[in-house]
């Protein structure tokens, strides 16, 4: 039977960017996907003719330009656009609205709040001073502060020595923002309830946190740390919908003779003598492997898809506790038309963006609680986005697709477990919000994919359906992320690798964890790149 | 047309002036060959990516535009141009370009092949006595006729799809380099295959009285299409992108030159593509020769630049310190994702070893000097499948 040197499960983007990387090292890899389309978390698929979806995750902008380099993505076909514009509509009628134009942004802002307007460079300039920060790191494996390898050691030399260079004050600063709310963060600022609204979506996207819950404030920065082409924060869609990503990623893993094998579902882990060699997959198939390398989430790796037995007992009680809980859902829209919203004054770019009808600070914490309870936000959070606006090659021309990501939606529910007639009324509650701005909204649906938390488990495989494999909390970031003394994507098992966003620097569109997993898969193997 | 006294108006205004003033909404201009012309009108990134996602608009009235008619305009042309134009037929448009008798090259331009012995030349810069003077002893009219045609370059992916919108049949049959005669409005429409930014393109010809239309044609046409108006900053983005030379930029014209050993072979901007020994006579092929078998001294170059941080005007740094030549474009390709430059060096040079560019980034009150590895690479950093596809795609 081929021996591979190396086996990787699921063929989501990090998954892909680990393979395309190990491949390009020269080893033989194998990606073994449980469905029969490959990108995971990016996939895009046609489900009305004519229309490609983004299915879960639906903008870019944490992909690495390192990686997009390094593994020739744009030549692959990859493209990302950066978008025009965002607003959020308010409860009266009303809007405020974002510009790539700085004067033209803080007239708008202006007319919330003139005080708001120019505090919004100081909080431009806040945030800035945060991603530089913590930018260096993300494509770093992080440092073991408990470890005494010269490797490790340097590696907090390194920090240390940037952390002093931030001075006193902003020293002070860096330690509280880490742990500090988003609500507390904005108030640092501004004073205007829908300009803080405007802002704090970001601080709860995947997130089973309020604005008000302490460590929300990181959430936000996480969204930040972006970019497209240099421009800090600015977000793009992929040309062809956010499969795009693994597509290029694909093709650049086959160019250097990579191998894909869609509908083949993981059982087990295959662990001898101590060691992971392979996998074994359902229909009695086994793979083997010199190393293998898990793309799946920490529980789905280490609970669902290893015996306990052959695992730390320690190991297996801290990943059974690692936060990964569902807070949000997911509706993609096709479309005959472009939908009106009446409070987007014509001429204003607002609907090329991402669109919200969180007008404040309390809207959101609400929602938040309805989570809590056990149900869907009756008022949800909506990011709203027409993608079709600026890719002309998801639909047919005049047609249009929105993708809406909800939030907040529990994975287990107070009345029972999801079913089809709750994700149905789930559906309506959205649909509806959504017509309450856009009068011929609903005229225009030609169909609907809904998904729930318990969709996203079931079909895309991420737990509780968490979008980020895990939260992004301090206690669960750097060298603790997915547990500790286990943040340098080795497992307790030799040859068993993670390269999920259960690892660091965490979830989002990035590729960084994928990255940085393929560089201490190759570290170990002692081949030089 | 009648134009105003040089006293009464500064700079000129094209023919679509009204369209693009309405547009340009930053209030950025430039003037290109007296003409006013917008840099940017709302966003550069946003224009760019319109150029590379879907189709923009891009006003080049002011192109400088010569009618080359009479029985030897194809002869003289032929002597004229440094390639072959006996294989330039009716319907067809050549991009070349001209020296003067040292080899040293004078501009670049495209030739248009409207019928027998009829020919219009596009360049950036403006020549007529060197043509005339070049025509002595041919049986030639060249005439500028800059002033009477209106010009609009229609440029990106969906730029087909505009043009069939419009209700122009057929369109998508037309080649790369091919024109064709089409009505618009009760004016006659020259439509060529051609353009600046090195993707699927076309420009459109049209008189002046008829361009007002012509503009809200396109617009209306490219709606569901993501057309936008471009500004000559995002084109120049697009161009370098594609590896195309600019007057002025990657040489300087050689019949305005004070400095004779600033002057540039065909050979040294990488246009010896353009160079046909075979056809017999033209001006500047002796010294060509003599160059092609002694050498050249200079090389146009692709190089891909490590970081960010695009490296205008950089020298070149072989080693630890040997300076071999300088960057002439550089950009950040949003496109390619890879730090982009066009850059002249001195020949021989070392392919393999140790090109660095001397990248300065000025950051809050401080000059942070980069030592940017480089590699040299194809300048044809952007080129994609679909700007050579016939029938022409529609996305």
């Amino acid at each position: 039977m081929k021996t591979y040197d190396a086996i990787v499960i699921g063929a989501g983007h990090n998954g892909l960017t680990t393979a395309a990387y190990l491949a390009r090292a020269g080893l033989d890899v194998v990606v073994v996907e449980r469905q029969p389309y490959i990108g995971g978390a990016t996939a895009s698929r046609e489900l009305y003719p004519g229309f490609t979806y983004s299915n879960c995750s639906y903008v870019c902008s944490l992909m690495r330009p390192e990686i997009m380099r390094d593994l020739e993505l744009p030549r692959h076909g990859l493209q990302v656009i950066p978008y025009d514009g965002g607003v959020t509509m308010t409860r009266d009628g009303g809007y405020i609205a974002g510009y790539r134009n700085h004067d033209q942004n803080r007239r708008e802002i202006a007319r919330h709040s003139v005080r708001d307007a120019e505090a919004y460079d100081y909080f431009g300039a806040e945030v800035m001073r945060y991603c530089r920060f913590i930018k260096t790191m993300l494509l770093t494996t992080p440092p073991d502060p408990a470890s005494f390898k010269p490797r490790d050691l340097f590696g907090l030399l390194d920090v240390a020595r940037r952390f002093h260079r931030l001075g006193e004050e902003w020293m002070y600063d860096t330690i509280r923002f880490w742990t500090m709310s988003c609500a507390d963060f904005l108030d640092q600022f501004f004073e205007s309830d829908l300009v803080k609204g405007h802002k704090a979506g970001s601080s709860i996207i995947g997130t089973a946190l309020g604005p008000y819950s302490p460590g929300s404030a990181y959430v936000l920065l996480h969204h930040y740390m972006g970019e497209v082409d240099g421009s800090i924060g600015s977000w793009g869609f992929p040309r062809g919908g956010m499969g795009a990503i693994p597509g290029a990623l694909a093709k650049s893993f086959q160019a250097h003779g990579g191998e894909i094998r869609t509908g083949s579902t993981v059982e087990q882990i295959i662990v001898k003598g101590g060691r992971a060699v392979g996998v074994a997959l359902t229909g009695g198939v086994e793979v083997m492997g010199k190393t293998v390398v898990s793309n799946l989430d920490a529980k789905r790796t280490f609970i669902e898809s290893m015996a306990a037995s052959d695992l730390p007992a320690e190991f297996v009680h801290r990943v059974k506790n690692f936060k990964i809980r569902g807070s949000s859902g997911k509706v993609n829209i096709a479309l005959d038309g472009l939908p009106d919203f009446p409070a987007i004054p014509a001429g204003c770019p607002g609907r090329a963006g991402d669109m919200h009808v969180s007008d404040s600070m309390e809207y959101l914490e609400r929602g938040y609680d309805d989570w809590k309870a056990g149900m869907w936000s009756r008022q949800p959070y909506l990011d709203i986005t027409l993608p079709s606006m600026t890719d002309p090659t998801m639909v047919p021309p005049g047609k249009h697709f929105m993708s809406v990501f909800v939030q907040y939606v529990p994975p287990h529910l107070a009345d029972g477990e999801w079913d089809d007639a709750k994700r149905a009324a789930f559906g309506k509650t959205v649909i509806d919000k959504i017509a309450e701005f856009s009068p011929n909204f609903k005229d225009l649906i030609l169909h609907a994919e809904i998904r729930t938390p318990w969709d996203l488990e079931n079909e895309v495989g991420l737990t509780e359906g968490n979008i980020f494999q895990g939260e992004l909390t301090m206690d669960q970031l750097m060298f603790n992320r997915p547990v500790p003394g286990y943040a340098q994507y080795r497992s307790p098992v030799p040859g068993l690798y993670m390269c999920g966003s259960s690892t660091h620097p965490g979830g989002g569109v990035m590729g960084a964890p994928g990255a940085n997993a393929a560089r201490e898969i190759l570290r170990d193997m002692r081949i030089k790149t | 047309m009648i134009q105003p006294q040089p006293y009464e108006v500064q700079v000129l205004e094209t023919p679509f002036h009204s369209r693009t003033a309405e547009l340009c909404k930053t209030n950025e201009w430039s003037t290109w060959s007296g003409y006013t012309t917008p840099d940017v009108y709302t966003n550069m990134e946003l224009e760019y990516f319109a150029a590379r996602n879907t189709a923009t608009l891009f006003d080049i009235s002011p192109m400088t535009k010569y009618a080359i008619t009479g029985p030897d305009a194809g002869r003289y042309l032929d002597r004229l141009l440094t390639r072959d134009m006996a294989k330039v037929n009716p319907g067809r448009v050549a991009y070349g370009l001209w020296c003067n008798d040292a080899g040293m090259v004078i501009d670049d331009g495209t030739v248009f092949c409207l019928g027998e012995n009829d020919y219009r030349l596009c360049s950036q810069e403006r020549h007529l006595p060197w043509l005339l003077d070049s025509a002595i002893g041919y049986e030639v009219a060249i005439e500028d006729i800059t002033a009477g045609i209106a010009a609009v370059s229609l440029q990106g992916p969906t730029s087909c799809a505009v043009l069939k919108a419009m209700g122009f049949v057929g369109i998508e049959e037309l080649k790369p380099y091919a024109h064709a005669e089409f009505q618009l409005g009760g004016h006659p429409l020259m439509i060529s295959r051609t353009g600046f930014t090195g993707d699927l393109g076309y420009e459109l010809w049209i008189e002046p009285a008829g361009a007002g239309e012509l503009w809200d044609r396109l617009m209306e046409g490219g709606r569901l299409h993501g057309i936008r108006p471009l500004g000559s900053k995002a084109l120049d983005m697009t161009r370098i992108e594609a590896g195309f030379i600019q007057a002025g930029v990657e040489f300087f014209p050689g019949d305005l030159s004070t400095r004779p050993d600033r002057l540039r072979s065909p050979f040294e901007i990488g246009m010896g593509w353009l160079v046909d020994f075979e056809k017999g006579h033209f001006i500047g092929r002796r010294a060509l020769l003599r160059e092609k078998q002694t050498g050249s001294r200079h090389a146009l170059v692709g190089l891909d630049i490590a970081g960010n941080k695009p490296a205008h005007h950089s020298f070149i740094f072989q080693g630890r310190n040997k300076e071999v030549g300088i960057v002439t474009s550089a950009l950040w390709s949003p496109t390619c994702k890879r730090n982009i430059a066009l850059a002249s060096l001195r020949t021989p040079y070392d392919k393999a070893h140790g090109l660095w560019a001397d990248v300065y980034v000025h950051r809050e009150q401080k000059w942070e000097r980069i030592k940017a590895p480089c590699r040299v690479v194809d300048k044809q950093f952007f080129n994609p499948p679909r700007r050579w596809a016939t029938p022409a795609g529609d996305r």
